[in-house]
């Protein structure tokens, strides 16, 4: 299966040209720019790890490349996304956000029910790719 | 007669409350000289008199019956502050293109200012009473239109405004920079519970993010509301483990009496869905006590303007719809259909984007050329995320996203369901063509007039693309908008 997450799940992955077109937008408009990655992803997983700070006020797309670049070489089975942040009053959130990297083997989740009362199913959203203990996981 | 007292107000006490009938401006009603206040509220009327009644005079009647005034004198005014809760109408401009040597009759944009202290806190029900109350069948004037309303901060912050609100709605669904993909259900009506389960599934595996009742479904012989809710729900969870993507279906709790929403909504919660729907036509209180139980169970509520036609469509009479997205705005909602402009139902482009800026701008600056006459401070109030629905496309991508930005539902249900090849490839079509053209804008492209472009690029590795710009290549409702802003770039006031 595919990870739909993001602005651009539904294209081919970008290039690293494409993800720096993308990124120079960004800097055009002042968002800062940031690097996050995780082996989770369940679809409520709000908090993936932080590729070191967000990048304020930065000048040249190039660095932000760079991170997503060293990002992958130290998680090569991880999902990786780029955000923009957006801090105008009246936003102060996300306003960018596209996956860049994804494991080869994406195994998808599994819908557990529980039966309750009357016709109530109970659902849960399982991730296989978290089966293994977090410390056994890559 | 008289006519040098006529035509000024009445300021001799024993002469003004003598009893009998005096005309709307002797009484106070027109103050070609007031200068309204930062605390007042303000409407701007279109007004077409009767024959005979002249513009000050009609203005000073709809100022006068939107407030303080009955027909005739009364003597107990005078036990109140009354010039205080008198509205006040002060400017009169003839409307551009109506009167002698055009098509139309005469019409008139009327100011009128009215105290703050005439309106119940954080009560639209209060405040329409007033200023569409009986005003609007007052028989001295052949039609009346609510134009615009400029509501003062300090009554804006009377109001919660939307429960949720476009970013936090955003942060929710993990959805940022890019348009959310919609679909209503259709057939609207005769699915049973699992057939019409079966659409949502399809849709939202496919790649939209909503799904949507239609303003029509509540609990019908073909479908009692709770199988529609209970299907639904598995859907949508299906949909969220296909993908990995936070998806919804706006469930329709719309219902004869407040308890019955209060029932459904309750039941929505305990599935787990993130959004809840009602109808226009359910009224402004129970749109306001569903804001709350929205408020209090972290849903988003999603309006379906059921019914404004009958009275936002005709230029001359009603309600501008733009006054109904502010009262909404305040009332709390946290989607609102606003229009397409190029789809099937009413809406010039231009107008269309006033409304889209009354839901989403922190601060709408007056914009003639939008039909926003007043300068509106929101206050911080959150934003209402507009809804884009009737007759649309993924041919039309471009357009959708030039003339409305990132901050929009884009709703194609035919355009979904009607896909030659099934709806899960409807739903690819739609989503591949709306990430193909933000990627294209954000990489500099020009996508009003290149946008065509783009998606037949991206149709030649995406085959539902291809078929659904195939299929509706041709389709397009180009008729005359019946509701545009009549300005000049500089109004001429003629008092």
């Amino acid at each position: 299966m595919r990870v739909t997450q993001g602005q651009f799940s539904f294209l081919p992955d970008l290039t690293d040209d494409e993800i720096r077109l993308q990124v120079d937008y960004a800097i055009d408009r002042g968002w800062a720019l940031a690097v996050e990655h995780t082996d989770d992803p369940h679809p409520r997983n709000t908090y993936w790890e932080m590729w070191g700070l967000p990048m304020f006020e930065i000048k040249d797309g190039a660095a932000v490349v760079y991170e997503v670049n060293a990002c992958r070489k130290a998680c090569p089975g991880h999902y990786i996304k780029v955000n923009a942040f957006d801090n105008a009053h009246g936003v102060e959130s996300t306003v960018m956000s596209f996956i860049v990297q994804r494991p080869d083997d994406e195994p998808g989740f599994r819908l557990d029910r529980q039966e309750a009362a009357g016709r109530q199913v109970r659902y849960t959203t399982h991730a296989y790719a978290t089966e293994q203990p977090a410390g056994r996981r890559r | 007669m008289n006519s040098p007292v006529d035509l000024g107000v009445i300021t001799d006490l024993k002469q003004r409350y003598k009893g009998g009938v005096l005309k709307y401006r002797q009484m106070g009603y027109w103050r070609p000289d007031y200068e309204p206040k930062p605390t007042d509220v303000i409407c701007l009327f279109r007004i077409t008199p009767q024959d005979g009644v002249d513009a000050e005079e009609a203005a000073a009647a709809v100022a006068g019956e939107s407030s303080t005034a009955t027909w005739t004198v009364v003597w107990t005014d005078l036990l109140t502050a009354c010039d205080d809760y008198r509205a006040k109408a002060y400017r009169v401009d003839i409307v551009p293109g109506t009167g002698p040597g055009t098509e139309r009759e005469t019409q008139y944009f009327a100011y009128v200012a009215y105290d703050l202290a005439l309106f119940e806190e954080g009560s639209i029900a209060n405040m329409t009473a007033s200023l569409i109350g009986n005003v609007f069948g007052f028989k001295p004037l052949k039609a009346l239109r609510l134009e615009d309303i400029r509501v003062p901060v300090a009554y804006v912050k009377t109001f919660k405004g939307p429960p949720t609100g476009i970013v936090v709605e955003r942060e929710r669904l993990d959805k940022f920079g890019r348009p959310l993909l919609g679909a209503t259900m259709k057939p609207k009506l005769g699915l049973s519970g699992k057939n019409y389960g079966r659409v949502v599934y399809e849709a939202l595996t496919g790649g939209l993010d909503f799904t949507k009742d239609d303003e029509n479904i509540n609990s019908q012989p073909f479908m009692h509301w709770r199988d529609r809710f209970l299907n639904c729900m598995e859907a949508v969870n299906r949909a969220q483990a296909n993908s990995g993507e936070i998806k919804g279906h706006y469930l329709n709790v719309t219902a004869a009496t407040m308890e019955a929403m209060y029932e459904r909504a309750e039941f929505a919660k305990e599935l787990g869905s993130c959004i809840v729907m009602v109808d226009l036509v359910i009224g402004w209180t129970a749109i306001q006590s569903m804001s709350e139980w929205a408020r209090r169970n972290d849903m988003v509520l999603h309006m379906h303007r059921a019914g404004h036609s009958t009275y936002t469509r005709q230029k001359n009479h009603g309600i501008s719809f733009r006054v109904i997205a502010k009262w909404l705005r305040l009332a709390g909602v946290d989607h609102l259909h606003a229009g397409t402009a190029v789809g099937k139902l009413e809406g010039d482009p231009m107008t269309v984007q006033g409304y889209y800026n009354v839901c989403r701008e922190s601060f709408n600056p007056q914009d003639l050329a939008r039909g926003l006459f007043f300068d509106q401070d929101w206050a911080d109030l959150k934003k209402v995320m507009p809804v884009a629905s009737g007759g649309i496309h993924a041919g039309q991508m471009h357009q959708l996203l030039h003339l409305f930005g990132d901050d929009v539902v884009l709703q194609f249900g035919g355009g979904t369901i009607g896909h030659p090849a099934g709806i899960q490839a409807g739903a690819i079509a739609n989503r591949v063509a709306l990430e193909a053209m933000v990627k294209a804008r954000n990489e500099g492209v020009d996508i009003e007039h290149e946008g065509s472009a783009v998606l037949r690029a991206a149709a030649k590795w995406c085959r539902p693309l291809e078929q659904a710009l195939e299929t509706w290549k041709d389709v397009s409702f180009n008729y005359t908008s019946t509701d545009t802003p009549d300005f000049v770039a500089t109004a001429t006031v003629s008092v």
